[in-house]
């Protein structure tokens, strides 16, 4: 039983580990901002959830337990708010996002 | 395990970082300082495991509300040109207006 739930947490921090790699790729090589943002999101809430979810089942009962769920919670609550905020921020600043169909105009600022 | 998790939010730090160094635009340096503080908030989770010291969550729990606050506020600073709040006279949405300001 024990194993199993050691084979479980394994998997959740290999899946975090996985998401991280490739959130890491997207925000180096996609071209626009708004498309970083969509490669930030997915490390964001996929990532940390698998990575935390992972450090829960190594941990058990008990307080250690109770601070993961609350770094989880917290984590999920302010995350889609920042990303949020950040678009706003973009979209008041007069930032453009670059559309395909107006052919190579790359981003004017 | 853990150290392979370690390892690769470290290298996730790192591209951020990059990223936040070169980013063509402000916000692309906002948004890559953002994912920074959320892999550090990770990491340092993961770090706490790692070498059998649990407490270190706390810290963690810590940076991620120092880190969601200091985003907000920066994003406040570029945005409105300070810190305070402006008053906008009709109760319009302050995103239906050009800039007027």
């Amino acid at each position: 039983m024990n194993s199993w739930v050691d084979l479980i947490s394994w998997v959740c921090l290999l899946g975090g580990a996985f998401f991280a790699i490739s959130g890491g790729v997207g925000i180096f090589r996609f071209p626009d901002f708004f498309t970083r943002m969509h490669a930030t999101g997915v490390t964001d809430t996929l990532c940390a959830a698998l990575i935390l979810l992972g450090l829960m089942f190594q941990a058990g009962w008990g307080v250690t337990l109770v601070k993961l769920f609350l770094i989880l919670v917290f984590l999920l609550l302010t995350a889609p708010t920042a990303t949020h905020a950040l678009a706003r921020a973009a979209l008041h600043g007069k930032l453009q996002p670059v559309l395909e169909a107006e052919g190579e105009s790359s981003s004017q600022s | 395990m853990f150290i392979a998790a370690a390892i690769a939010i470290l290298v996730v730090m790192g591209i951020a970082l990059l990223r936040a160094l070169v980013g063509p635009t402000l916000y692309d340096r906002i948004l890559a300082v953002n994912m920074f503080g959320t892999k550090t908030v990770l990491f340092i989770s993961v770090l706490g495991f790692l070498t059998g010291r649990p407490d270190f969550l706390d810290i963690a729990l810590i940076y991620a509300l120092i880190n969601f606050i200091s985003v907000v506020a920066v994003l406040r600073f570029f945005e409105y040109g300070r810190f305070r709040t402006i008053t906008i006279p009709h109760g319009g949405a302050l995103k239906d207006r050009p800039d007027d300001e």
